[in-house]
């Protein structure tokens, strides 16, 4: 029989347990589906597999695909290449966390409750917020919970989104916000590849109705957003800043909290999870305190126990769908839990040098490979403003055949923009992590040169 | 008082560290060359700092101070914590699998995009469905967009509908997603058996009737048995019927939800299908639609052409996107691993196993415990704790009680129509030396409220903490660690 290792009951058993509730067959318990969607036939799946069948079955899909481990990456766009640590993993998979559901048996789940408390406390100095949530689905949920949030807090309607901001990110917003009638409009980018702050400011100053300014930073095309006392400007006009930001830009660079930012939300993916072909990630969700009963999903909170020792519970839950119900500030049930712990098991090892680390070498090593491809005759760097760790580059032919190109040398290459900027013809985007060595990057410049 | 268990903030020494990377090997530029001072960080990034043993012994504590399915018995009604093998978790490791970027090309990952193929097809055969949809990654998600595509489906007929039909006994997330897509949610009372009454749902459809959310069986562990003909009421009135798929785990090889004459599915990996809870998540929750919802699905899908497997972006009216990019594919892998080991046959077995459990708990525990709804069940049961409530100690206490016999309890307080509802989901992979186990713990906390109810007030005794504080916790959010503490 198929999958039996799974399932302790025998046929004695089972025998003995219909007669107990009185039963004469499995069917006298199906009885009151009824009998003409009853199937009369077995399901039409693939014949079973053993444990090692399976193996050798998902093992060749897997061979299929072209993985990371053999391929070196310039690819990023949301999703990030960068070293997980190997305890990472371990910690992860201890299977009290993994197997467990959400904690709402606090007393039993003190472990989760205080891995999570502890993620919220380091999202919140990571990105210099007051609080932060347990999790969202990813960095597009995020940004579109964070906008809704906006709306409710302000009590307006209306949402000014850069075009710097993530394409596909933008499609969710549009997905999340249209259907409850909110509005969005898309701000420009400035010749700089930053967003026209500007004409986002004279918007709100014409639509009081704005609820928020979304921006993103770095942004999608790489550049560095200077937001310097816009969140005042905002403030004054009754519009939030809402940001979506790498986290594992922020040890370098200034900090939601510092700019002002009412909600930071973002992908924590690049915090210690894999790639895993765009999922599971995980959307982090940070904001000022005065917003704390606006948040969405799950949020843990200390308190103490019946003999006076701290202890960690899943809190303000009058927020959420199971208690509110039509009310609630979010539907979010299941939510990222383990990639949360993931990001915590991740920043717990690297702590703040070697967090820092990482940023720097993902910022000294883009400035090289930028220099670089951009000495190339045929390769121009589109945007000057401030980079991170992505630039895009007008390269001289079609970046789909680039792509193919540098694959039959073993490289995943970078993001052709076109497709979501049809402004940026023969354009790409690439990423440089702190993975990527000086003698990848020349390989890939040489390449680059020999193209065509 | 907190020294067993500090934080990770009350730990760890300047200078330790828990990480090992190479040298920066490029030229390294002046950082103020890279990045303007207005750009830069002003204040210090204040992460603990913990050597990689430090970090391994704070983890393994807090795991021991939790519990999973490989810990015990957890009959957590309406979450089907089945048994998650251990062979999902290596095959999602696989580096073809854990180590591919989303992006990186159609061609370069035609293995992957074959096991999202190869998984549709099983879903559709499970569920009697046309077409699915990876891309949302947890009930309450595929919910939402599920909506998204019935409201999208009405507005191409020219109609603006409006209302969505609920059950009393639904899930939360139902009315939370119907609320965020600005619908408005109707809730319709139960009959006296526990099941929707075809009387009042008549009374309340309309010209404005966007849909009815079931569950089905219900959260009572109860099948709708006039499904055929709620069915036909609701798509005479103009709506469609959408499935919340939380229950599946009842029905797998004896029904199918496309027969039952729902228009739109979503389901539930991390329940029916064995991917771990993961704590809370992550879990993939695909949506499944007829041929006439079809077009409205999240783009892309996956397409085949001959051998060759691309994704889609072709899709005119569809709803659009609702995640940065494909789902929760790591999750996906798990499940199609799952079901290519049970086969149709172990599906079916599962499903028996599952509904035989549940009915075998009910029969043994209904003398015990009040049953305002009488059996046979599906996959699970709801008891009422009415009666000991009574003595003083309701389903709360109770639940807290189990947790002394290393068990964790059943979901208390839910489904809102039964007072002090206890609601028990076994799974099929759970021994009947197990079961009994539970009934005798049950029997004698019934027992221990009857002699003195004080004794179960108290409860827990030996957990690793006692019972928490949880209007504390809400009356003064503390949220996080803050130094000054």
């Amino acid at each position: 029989m198929s999958g039996q290792h799974y399932l302790p009951l025998t046929d004695p058993v089972r025998q003995e347990m219909l007669a107990s509730v009185g039963a004469a067959s499995i069917e006298d318990l199906f009885l009151d589906i009824p009998s003409s969607i009853q199937l009369t036939r077995e399901l039409d799946l693939p014949p079973y597999l053993s444990e090692p069948e399976a193996l050798a079955h998902l093992r060749h899909l897997a061979a299929k695909n072209v993985n990371l481990e053999d391929y070196t990456c310039f690819l990023g766009a949301g999703a990030y290449d960068h070293y997980i640590p190997s305890a990472v993993r371990h910690l992860t998979h201890r299977s009290e966390f993994y197997t467990a559901y959400t904690p709402y048996q606090a007393e039993i789940s003190q472990g989760i409750l205080q891995a999570i408390f502890e993620y919220q406390t380091l999202i919140c100095q990571l990105t210099g917020m007051d609080v932060a949530n347990a999790s969202l689905y990813d960095g597009a949920s995020a940004l579109a919970e964070g906008a809704v949030m906006a709306c409710g807090a302000t009590g307006k309607k209306n949402v000014l989104v850069s075009r710097g901001i993530n394409p596909q990110y933008r499609q969710v917003l549009k997905s999340y916000l249209e259907v409850r009638g909110l509005e969005l409009s898309e701000v420009p980018l400035a010749a700089g590849g930053q967003t026209d702050l500007d004409e986002a400011l004279s918007r709100i100053e014409q639509d009081p109705e704005t609820a928020a300014l979304l921006l993103q930073t770095p942004n999608f095309l790489g550049i560095i957003e200077k937001p310097g006392h816009l969140a005042d400007t905002l403030q004054q006009h009754g519009t939030l800043l809402v940001v979506s930001v790498d986290p594992l830009s922020l040890p370098l660079l200034k900090t939601p909290g510092e700019y002002g930012a009412d909600i930071a939300t973002g992908e924590g993916q690049a915090l210690g999870n894999p790639l895993s072909m765009g999922g599971p990630y995980l959307g982090f969700l940070a904001a000022r305190e005065n917003l704390l009963r606006r948040l969405p999903g799950r949020i843990v909170g200390e308190t103490r126990d019946a003999s006076g020792r701290r202890g960690y519970v899943l809190t303000l839950q009058a927020r959420e769908q199971h208690i509110r119900r039509e009310r609630a500030t979010s539907n979010i049930c299941s939510n990222q839990a383990l990639n949360a712990l993931t990001a915590a098991v991740y920043m717990a090892l690297m702590g703040p040098e070697g967090m820092k680390t990482v940023a720097e070498q993902c910022l000294q090593k883009a400035a090289y490979a930028r220099e670089q491809i951009c000495a190339l005759p045929g390769y121009e760097l589109i945007f000057p403003g401030v980079h991170f760790k992505e630039f895009a580059v007008s390269v001289p032919g079609n970046p789909e055949q680039l792509n193919e190109f540098l694959l039959q040398h073993g490289i995943i290459g970078p993001l052709d923009l076109e497709q979501t900027y049809p402004d940026l013809p023969r354009s790409a985007l690439f990423c440089v992590t702190e993975k990527r060595s000086k003698t990848e990057i020349d390989t890939l410049a040489r390449l680059l040169e020999g193209w065509k | 008082m907190n020294a067993a268990f500090p934080l990770l903030f009350e730990k760890g020494r300047p200078g330790r560290k828990g990480f090992s990377l190479p040298p920066c090997d490029v030229p390294l530029k002046p950082l103020e060359e890279l990045l303007p001072r207005e750009c830069l960080r002003k204040s210090h990034l204040d992460l603990p700092q913990l050597s990689e043993p430090d970090v391994v012994r704070h983890y393994t504590a807090l795991s021991r101070r939790n519990y999973g399915v490989d810990s015990g018995f957890y009959p957590l009604g309406s979450c089907t914590m089945k048994y998650n093998p251990k062979i999902n978790e290596d095959v999602a490791a696989l580096a073809g699998f854990a180590s591919i970027h989303p992006l990186q090309g159609d061609p370069t990952y035609q293995g992957a995009l074959e096991l999202l193929y190869k998984m549709e097809q099983c879903l559709k055969e499970i569920t009697g469905m046309e077409r699915y949809s990876f891309q949302t990654v947890a009930g309450a998600h595929g919910e939402l967009t599920g909506l998204l595509m019935i409201l999208a489906y009405h507005r191409s007929r020219g109609e603006e509908r409006n209302r969505v039909l609920i059950p009393d006994s639904a899930h939360g997330t139902n009315p939370a997603t119907v609320a965020m897509t600005g619908c408005e949610v109707l809730q319709l009372p139960s009959n006296d058996r526990g099941l929707v009454d075809t009387e009042t749902l008549k009374a309340h459809l309309d010209e404005k009737t966007a849909a009815l959310m079931l569950t089905n069986p219900n959260t009572l562990g109860l099948f709708e048995k006039d499904i055929l003909e709620i069915s036909r009421l609701v798509h005479e009135a103009g709506g469609l019927l959408y499935y919340d798929g939380a229950n599946l785990n009842a029905i797998m090889g004896h029904c199918r939800p496309g027969d039952m004459g729902f228009d739109v599915v979503h389901l539930n990996l991390h329940k029916t299908f064995s991917t771990p809870h993961g704590s809370g998540g992550p879990g993939s929750g695909p949506l499944g639609v007829t041929t006439q919802l079809e077009p409205y699905l999240p783009y892309p899908v996956v397409a085949k052409d001959e051998d060759r497997y691309s994704l889609d972006y072709q899709r005119p009216r569809s709803i659009g996107k609702v995640h940065s990019f494909f789902g929760n594919f790591g999750v996906v892998v798990k499940a199609y691993t799952y079901i290519r080991i049970m086969g149709a046959r172990g599906l079916k077995q599962a499903s028996d196993d599952a509904v035989l459990n549940a009915n075998y708990l009910l029969n043994r525990l209904k003398d015990l415990y009040h049953l305002p709804y009488k059996g046979p069940c599906k996959h699970e049961f709801v008891l009422s704790a009415r009666l000991q409530k009574k003595r003083g100690a309701g389903a709360g206490d109770i639940a807290k009680a189990l947790l002394d016999y290393g068990i964790h309890p059943p979901t208390v307080y839910f489904p809102l129509i039964v007072e002090e509802a206890l609601m028990v989901e076994p799974t099929e992979t759970e021994s009947k030396e197990t079961l009994d186990h539970f009934i005798a713990a049950l029997k004698e906390i019934a027992a221990a409220i009857e002699a003195d109810p004080g004794k179960i007030t108290g409860a827990p005794f030996s957990t690793p903490a006692r019972r928490l504080d949880e209007v504390l916790a809400a009356r003064k959010p503390v949220v996080r660690w803050k130094k000054e503490q």
